[in-house]
């Protein structure tokens, strides 16, 4: 065997693997979301629009990625923050951080529901300290705020740590020297956090902000555990139609929804957080 | 509190402040982590709680050491299977995932070919995708090569969103061994594949470990292709997210405690390479 051969060997099976399992049925999801019996056809794509779910399920799905990203980038800087400038006990702060990293979205789902339920400790707590009288049902159709609320608080639980874990690790490699230049010339913490680390850490904030977002539009599990239908998602809505309803070609106009929607966030984020040429560390 | 300060010098108040900064300091780490691990702990509660107390109000936030929603757990028809199906599951993302991932990271980081960037590029974008959709596709194609509702069909899918971790580690794990290490073993007499063997897979094996600990996680706790895929053969998130509006809430808390556990255990058991992940999976 000639040693030129070797590389492509090597990577053969990862090459048709990502082929066969992840270029073709994202191709496949397009066909199935324009095709019936009949050739080609704009019937699946119109079904899905003119359902009344589906306004709501696309609104509520991006104000929940706007509401969630945001808190989650201002809170893992802050944690990230915290973690380098810590001296002792590092690595148990950074474990007890990055718990929530190896935890699912439905199991973040049921924690919350513990927290949020009829019967649950949110209530006990009011009810212990006297605010209310009788435990209120939070999670009820009629209140989709507090149901809002509850996801967006269970979701900025479970998926901050990733943030802090890429933020932590882009600050690893901003050199120590421009912190010390910026002290000699009498900046701040604040001013060296705003002039030193926010620009320096770019690349790093790219990357977990097209991660986070594109992970905010999948959202699934949280918010079926925590309200059941009455907040409509993208992703749920897509389970609904492939599963309960048993028509692929919609879930499938669904499914391309929201890789539209993906596609524009990570173009979005490559263009405002673009790192000039020759401006990496 | 006005007197005291009129009376404190300059360098007093420059200490209180600093003394201040550093209580906040201590403060926010309490808090934040008060914020990770309290939820974690009232989940544990309910679940060490009868199911009479787990629908009881209102809650002493101490858990009584009943193991009723547990044994119910346990002994709920299909529980035990959707155990099985996840470790099944998750075993084979994780074989798949580092067998296919750990030549191609291997190739990345000790060759230089022609072709590389296209094939850097596709892993990249793999992460664009929001992949748990592919299951849509790959149910019909499922279906068409009877791998529908197996436990070898829905790894496939975990496989997926695994192997851009794997490749990605892997390579930084080779990267990270000197090439001279090998050149070496070559001029002792070893061909390619002994060298290999014998001086750097001993060198990397941990690393690989947690890697395919971390593949494990990825297919432990996916939800969405896992229902979309199974119905006979359901995994434990699957399960649960199925049986959602049906299942009281005893059943719902201990299935969540399944899930986290393990979950911590295996964080537990890769902390040391977490960064290592993450900072080479920015690039």
């Amino acid at each position: 065997m000639s040693p030129k051969a070797l590389p492509y060997l090597l990577l053969l099976p990862a090459t048709v693997f990502l082929l066969v399992f992840f270029v073709y049925p994202f191709a496949q999801i397009a066909i199935l979301a324009f095709s019936s019996e009949s050739g080609p056809t704009l019937r699946h794509v119109q079904t899905m629009a003119s359902h009344w779910k589906f306004g709501s399920a696309l609104g509520w799905t991006v104000l929940l990625a706007a509401v969630v990203v945001p808190i989650q980038l201002a809170v893992a800087l802050s944690m990230a923050s915290i973690v380098t400038k810590l001296k002792s006990g590092r690595n148990t702060v950074l474990y007890i951080f990055s718990i929530p990293l190896g935890l699912s979205d439905l199991a973040a789902g049921i924690v919350w529901l513990a927290i949020f339920e009829q019967s649950g400790f949110l209530n006990s707590m009011l009810v212990g300290l006297g605010v209310v009288e009788r435990p209120i049902l939070f999670l009820s159709y009629q209140n989709v705020w507090v149901i809002f609320l509850a996801v967006v608080l269970a979701e900025v639980w479970r998926a901050t740590a990733i943030v802090m874990v890429i933020l932590v690790s882009g600050m690893g490699l901003i050199p120590k020297e421009y912190y010390e230049a910026a002290e000699v010339f009498g900046a701040s913490p604040w001013k060296r956090f705003l002039k030193v680390t926010l620009p320096m850490l770019r690349p790093s904030l790219q990357s977990a902000l097209i991660l986070r977002t594109l992970a905010a539009f999948e959202v699934f599990a949280v918010v079926v555990t925590l309200g059941g239908s009455t907040l409509p998602v993208l992703m749920g809505e897509t389970f609904q139609w492939q599963f309960a309803l048993q028509d692929r070609n919609v879930a499938s106009a669904y499914a391309l929804v929201i890789l539209g929607i993906s596609i524009a966030a990570t173009l979005f984020f490559l263009r405002v957080l673009r790192v000039p040429k020759g401006a990496t560390i | 509190m006005t007197a005291i300060t009129t009376e404190t010098d300059v360098p007093r108040t420059v200490e209180s402040a600093r003394s201040a900064g550093k209580f906040l300091f201590i403060a926010a780490i309490v808090l934040i982590c008060a914020w990770v691990l309290v939820p974690i702990y009232l989940l544990l509660v309910n679940t060490l709680s009868s199911p009479s107390e787990v629908s009881g109000f209102p809650k002493t936030g101490i858990p009584s050491f009943d193991f009723g929603s547990i044994q119910f757990f346990l002994s709920f028809a299909g529980v035990l299977k959707a155990l099985w199906n996840s470790l099944l599951v998750a075993v084979l993302t994780m074989i798949l995932s580092i067998g296919i991932g750990a030549p191609a990271g291997y190739a990345l980081s000790r060759f230089e070919f022609p072709g590389k960037e296209i094939f850097r590029m596709l892993v990249i974008m793999t992460r664009a995708f929001p992949l748990p959709l592919l299951a849509l596709p790959l149910a019909v194609f499922f279906i068409r090569t009877g791998l529908d509702d197996t436990a070898l069909g829905l790894a496939i899918v975990h496989t997926v969103l695994a192997i851009p971790f794997a490749v990605l580690i892997t390579f930084s794990l080779f990267s990270g061994i000197p090439i001279e290490l090998e050149e070496a073993a070559w001029t002792l007499g070893c061909n390619r594949l002994q060298a290999f063997r014998k001086v750097v897979l001993p060198l990397v094996l941990p690393g690989i470990a947690a890697s395919a600990v971390f593949a494990f996680t990825i297919s432990w706790n996916e939800v969405f292709a896992a229902a979309v895929l199974t119905i006979e053969n359901r995994t434990l998130p699957a399960f649960l997210v199925q049986s959602l509006n049906v299942s009281p809430l005893h059943l719902k808390f201990a299935g969540g405690a399944a899930m986290v556990i393990p979950a911590l255990i295996f964080i537990f058991a890769v902390r040391k390479y977490l960064f290592a992940m993450w900072g080479i999976a920015n690039r």
